[in-house]
């Protein structure tokens, strides 16, 4: 008994040990050297002497317009997590209940081929199709002629479409995997209970999918929350995020104490938000 | 504010620092033989601006058997960190008009020896000696090149030609404005449009006021010279705060229609000083590398092939075809009088235009 304890433990020391090894090294440390670095008076490659302060965290009380900026970034994150919940869910259960075969392979296809391309290529993309005299204005000046000249660049909803665009792949693909999983003979059971369509979703197939559905919410509002590159070349002048202002930070202030400082503070908001919708997710799930 | 500069060419940077990467690279294989007599010289500078020319630095080692290596920074804080953590690594280093100081206050490059460059009695006497590029009466950089921050205006829908910065926040051009998304120049013209001192205005309250106030008028913001040319050719917006020498090339290069003027009430010019590194392992040398880059046959190839700002060396920029579009925008005596050169800013300084910028985008975005 004892030896195979062992051996248990050796065995998942052994598969676990790279992964954790590798975080560690990758991000765990940099992260603490970015932590402490946030509590400087001066940058780290000052050559005087730094010391320790909490001024840059007050900095961000102070100053309203940091604040603002993170509710924005907030707002942002959950306005395109939202979304591609209500484009990638429904594409997900087509996928995994109604599509078979060589077409599943060929949609699947379609899902991931964005991710071959470069990020910033894709949103550069983006402003070729949203400019006024763009795709998206000729392809409406087709069907009505008479329409008013579409400018969507530089607008809120033009950086909302290229950051939905960029990750939309990753609510498809987990909501995928939670919904094939679902044994057929399941969903059988519940028809033959006398579950309509409605009541069936509602209470047998989107339960047991929820795992797959908050996945892709923590890996799509993360970054999100943090994107600044999208804001700036869709977004113009209307683009402003908390993620643009510590970009600023490391690039042209040089002041990379208070730079972390309010990527920190992000980071904090974003787990308080985790942890509080934490317990509900749970009790949805204890169900199952 | 070189940093225009390096933007400008990045387009076709590749080529460039792809050559010079094959040059270098052979340089170090054929080294111990061929170049143990003058070895070689590190050049840190934006990339492809300039220095890093493969012709020119061909042509250099071929004049001096000097073998020319690159390294690159991405903003001017960037460039005092690689000299800091890296002394002795480097023997040229190029230094604008807000750096030269900073540079050399913390003993990173060294005072040049001007005996040793000898068309320096040629460069404009206003840079050659600003007190910008010297310290303690020895000089710390020799005036390179030198350009302009000012506004750029389609000549076919702003009629009649502006010549005051209120043209920005003329109701006429709402939505048809645009600015460089650069917490130092939005402050810069601020300073300017209230009357103060561009580099310290002593009223930032006002200048916040005055920002504020081209929210209507603000079609997008800029980030660099190709994005300005597509936005200007996709008539996005009609008036810019623009650099000298992009402009020069968006007329000449691209044939688009654009008219420049500096303010009657001001503008921002800044200068570019080549320096020693403190610790150069190759002073010699690198006298020698900052000589040929401000030799007229470098500037006129340099000007007439790829495109540069104006040269420090009044015969270079002599030499130049009469109706060289940047010949004249930069030779325009009464507007370089308007000018207000860039100064050295403190850390503060910069963080607070850089918190005063954010606040301002912010109200912008609303």
């Amino acid at each position: 008994m004892a030896v195979a304890d062992q051996r248990n433990r050796g065995t998942i020391l052994a598969l676990t040990g790279p992964a954790y090894l590798w975080l560690t090294v990758t991000i765990f440390l940099p992260l603490s050297a970015m932590l402490y670095c946030s509590f400087l008076d001066k940058s780290p490659l000052v050559p005087q002497p730094a010391s320790l302060t909490l001024k840059h965290y007050a900095a961000f009380i102070e100053r309203p317009v940091y604040q603002q900026l993170m509710l924005w970034s907030l707002e942002l994150g959950a306005v395109v997590t939202i979304c591609c919940l209500i484009i990638g869910y429904p594409a997900a259960l087509a996928l995994a209940k109604v599509i078979k075969g060589r077409w599943r392979e060929a949609m699947f296809l379609m899902v991931v081929l964005p991710f071959w391309s470069n990020a910033l290529v894709r949103t550069f993309s983006w402003t070729m199709v949203l400019r006024p005299g763009g795709l998206a204005d000729q392809a409406i000046h087709v069907v009505a002629p008479d329409a008013p000249a579409l400018n969507l660049l530089y607008s809120y909803p033009a950086v909302v479409v290229g950051l939905v665009h960029s990750y939309l792949p990753y609510m498809i693909l987990t909501c995928y995997i939670s919904l094939q999983a679902i044994d057929d003979s399941v969903i059988e059971a519940a028809r033959s209970l006398g579950a309509r369509s409605g009541a069936l979703f509602r209470r047998v197939v989107f339960p047991m999918s929820l795992p797959g559905v908050l996945a892709g919410s923590a890996l799509i509002f993360v970054p999100a929350v943090g994107s600044f590159m999208e804001p700036r070349i869709l977004g113009g002048a209307k683009g402003a995020t908390l993620g643009m202002a510590v970009e600023e930070q490391f690039t042209v202030t040089a002041n990379w104490p208070f730079g972390a400082a309010l990527s920190f503070l992000m980071l904090g908001a974003v787990l308080l938000i985790c942890l509080a919708l934490y317990p509900a997710a749970r009790k949805r799930m204890e169900g199952l | 504010m070189s940093k225009s500069n390096s933007r400008i060419t990045r387009r076709r940077f590749v080529a460039g620092a792809g050559a010079i990467g094959l040059g270098a690279a052979a340089g170090v294989i054929g080294a111990p033989r061929i170049l143990s007599a003058a070895g070689k010289i590190t050049v840190l500078n934006w990339q492809g601006y300039g220095t890093d020319e493969a012709w020119a630095v061909e042509a250099f080692k071929k004049a001096t058997g000097v073998e020319v290596v690159h390294d690159y920074f991405n903003s001017e804080p960037e460039m005092i960190t690689k000299l800091r953590t890296n002394p002795g690594a480097y023997d040229v280093v190029l230094t604008n008009s807000a750096w030269n100081g900073i540079a050399s206050g913390e003993g990173l490059i060294q005072a040049v020896d001007t005996a040793q460059i000898s068309h320096f009695d040629d460069l404009n006497p206003s840079l050659r000696d600003s007190a910008l590029l010297s310290k303690d009466g020895k000089v710390y950089g020799v005036s390179w090149v030198w350009g302009m921050t000012a506004i750029a205006y389609n000549t076919e829908k702003v009629k009649p030609a502006p010549e005051s910065v209120e043209v920005l926040w003329d109701p006429k051009f709402a939505k048809r404005v645009s600015v460089r998304d650069d917490a130092i120049e939005a402050v810069s013209y601020g300073a300017i449009a209230t009357g103060q001192d561009m580099n310290h205005p002593k009223d930032l309250d006002k200048v916040k006021a005055k920002l504020l106030g081209l929210k209507p008028q603000i079609a997008t913001l800029w980030s660099s010279e190709d994005e300005w040319n597509k936005l200007f050719q996709s008539g996005t917006f009609d008036v810019s705060v623009y650099w000298s020498g992009s402009a020069a090339r968006s007329k000449t290069n691209f044939k688009l229609p654009v008219g420049y003027m500096v303010p009657k009430e001001g503008g921002i010019g800044w200068f570019d000083g080549l320096a020693v590194a403190a610790n150069a392992p190759n002073i010699e040398g690198a006298h020698k590398f900052i000589n040929y880059m401000v030799d007229p046959t470098f500037y006129v190839e340099w000007a007439t092939t790829v495109g540069a700002p104006a040269s420090a060396n009044t015969k270079a920029n002599e030499q130049l075809p009469a109706d060289d579009v940047g010949r004249q925008i930069h030779s325009d005596q009464a507007a370089i009088k308007r000018l207000q050169f860039m100064a050295p800013l403190s850390d503060d300084e910069r963080q607070t235009y850089s918190d005063l910028w954010t606040e301002v985008k912010t109200e912008f975005a609303k």
